[in-house]
């Protein structure tokens, strides 16, 4: 028998990983050119007045976003006020409750929904807060915001009730301790790291919404003084100066992009921070 | 079957059938439990054993399939009535799985007073009288007395299980139901295991399933014998394997099948 030659297999496995590897650069590629422009326009623009300043006319340089930065705290304070209890309990529902049929139907939907593109959530809210307030409002946008979190909650917290093992249940309900108590003491309590994961990560999706807010938040170059006027937030406001025609504005605008990624990378962090010890969904 | 015992019955099944969708699991069984005794519940896998366990205190409701018929008289009330919560009946007839499963999330002291605290028990006197009563009772105090606040998951699995027997003892049942206790131990943790159950059944009723013979033969005063849903013998430990009455008992105990 004469010795085979592998030169052709090896090539064919050589090949495989180059093609694979030239893929995956391809992957991180715009993603690491998307940081390096941030942080090369968008440092020289961070300062003090950026974090506390006002908007200036144009014309003027200088200024800062303290309203947009501020507008964006409220709408995703109010996002996780609607968003995170109808989300959790919805995924409360979905695990521990309900017939597999209906169950099947609400999570069709939920993934539907979560699908949707996010500027048809923002005609929804502006037919039902907008017109019948007669205005663009902060309530609108943080009302927005939370519906597009309730799908995302509603789905990684049932995931995460699902990875409680059904023992636990078992055992709560064998020492005489009623359903709701179970749920609530025992198989939210276990699942608790997991469920505020799915909010973060929830959270650090809406963060960077703009399109919905178009129709709701508007967008507000001075501060709103109640939940009833326009507010500004970081997206929107990197939004309007992106399309303006001034340099300063363009600055502005790298400088606010910036301070959302930095916003999202901290939520990401927090999330690996709380997952870092995971003992607890061990099944 | 009649069984000469000292003391009345705490639990009476009369024609007990379960079902789960069109698939009969228990055929008609009828039994009494006596009270402060060991009764074993042996038979092949797939046979009903731990279905008829957990219809001892309904927790084989919580498959929505399941239907049953027949009775269960707990100390001569029927556990089944149309007015008694399954919640009731739990807390007077206690589980402990085959699986431990002491909850991750609290300390040892907590798995204890867990079912106490979620029912309303907010006196803390009583709480830690009962800490250490359940934990001296399950054979557990003297190794974990040190360290009560030590999340329950740090405990080997041996006292992990003797954590979920004291857990069931701290709200007094009147009945403790095993289901293969110690199937998951070494065989160290399994002799405690078993002579912790010698010791309760001074004050508690015990049924425990289990697939291993020589441990019903070790612990039982009772024993039946289930094959295929069906309740072929019921008598004391010693007569089932000694000289039992049907041959398919003989023929599982000198393992011929099964």
């Amino acid at each position: 028998m004469t010795a085979p030659n592998h030169s052709w297999r090896k090539f064919k496995n050589v090949l495989m990983q180059v093609v694979a590897g030239v893929c995956a650069i391809i992957v991180v590629t715009p993603l690491l050119l998307i940081y390096y422009h941030l942080a090369r326009f968008g440092f020289s623009s961070l300062n003090l007045a950026f974090f506390t300043h006002l908007p200036k006319p144009v014309g003027e340089l200088g200024g800062g976003m303290a309203n947009a930065l501020v507008g964006t705290f409220i709408l995703l304070i109010h996002a996780v006020i609607i968003g995170v209890p109808v989300g959790v309990l919805g995924g409360v529902y979905l695990s521990e409750y309900g017939g597999t049929r209906f169950n099947w139907w609400i999570r069709f939907t939920a993934d539907i929904i979560n699908g949707v593109p996010s500027i048809t959530w923002g005609i929804v809210v502006w037919g039902l807060l907008v017109v019948p307030m007669h205005g663009f409002s902060a309530l609108a946008g943080g009302v927005v915001l939370g519906l597009m979190m309730i799908p995302l909650v509603m789905r990684t917290t049932e995931e995460v009730l699902q990875l409680v093992p059904g023992g636990y249940r078992e055992a709560a309900l064998a020492l005489g301790i009623s359903k709701w108590k179970t749920i609530v003491q025992i198989v939210i309590r276990t699942a608790l790291k997991g469920i505020v994961t799915g909010v973060l990560l929830a959270l650090a999706r809406i963060a960077g919404e703009t399109a919905p807010l178009l129709f709701t938040a508007f967008g507000n170059l001075g501060w709103a003084h109640s939940l009833t006027e326009p507010i500004d937030t970081i997206p929107l406001l990197i939004f309007n100066y992106a399309i303006s025609p001034y340099d300063d504005w363009h600055r502005q605008a790298w400088a606010g992009a910036l301070v959302l990624l930095l916003l999202v990378l901290f939520i990401n962090v927090g999330v690996r921070f709380l997952t870092r010890d995971r003992f607890q969904l061990k099944g | 079957m009649a069984i000469t015992s000292k003391n009345p019955p705490a639990l009476t099944a009369r024609n007990l059938s379960v079902f789960f969708g069109a698939n009969q699991v228990l055929k008609k069984i009828s039994l009494d439990i006596a009270a402060k005794a060991v009764t074993a519940i042996i038979g092949p896998s797939g046979c009903g054993k731990s279905t008829f366990l957990r219809a001892l205190n309904r927790m084989h409701e919580l498959n929505p399939e399941a239907r049953m018929e027949g009775e269960i008289r707990l100390c001569g009330e029927d556990i089944y009535a149309h007015n008694v919560e399954p919640v009731i009946v739990r807390r007077r007839v206690g589980m402990v799985f085959q699986k431990s499963n002491p909850f991750p999330t609290m300390s040892i002291s907590e798995n204890v007073t867990v079912g106490l605290r979620l029912n309303g028990m907010r006196d803390k006197k009583i709480l830690a009288e009962r800490i250490e009563q359940s934990l001296r009772m399950s054979a557990l105090w003297d190794e974990v007395k040190d360290r009560l606040h030590a999340p329950a998951i740090s405990l080997s699995g041996g006292q992990q299980q003797r954590l979920c027997i004291a857990r069931a003892l701290a709200v007094q049942p009147e009945v403790l139901l095993m289901d293969e206790p110690a199937s998951a131990l070494d065989p160290l943790a399994t002799s405690k295991i078993e002579d912790l159950i010698l010791q309760l059944k001074k004050e508690y009723t015990i049924v425990i399933v289990t697939h291993n013979m020589q441990q019903a033969a070790r612990i039982a005063d009772f024993t039946a014998f289930l094959y295929l849903g069906e309740l072929i013998e019921f008598d004391a430990t010693a007569k089932i394997f000694t000289n039992p009455a049907q041959k398919r008992t003989e023929d599982y105990l000198t393992g011929r099948f099964g």
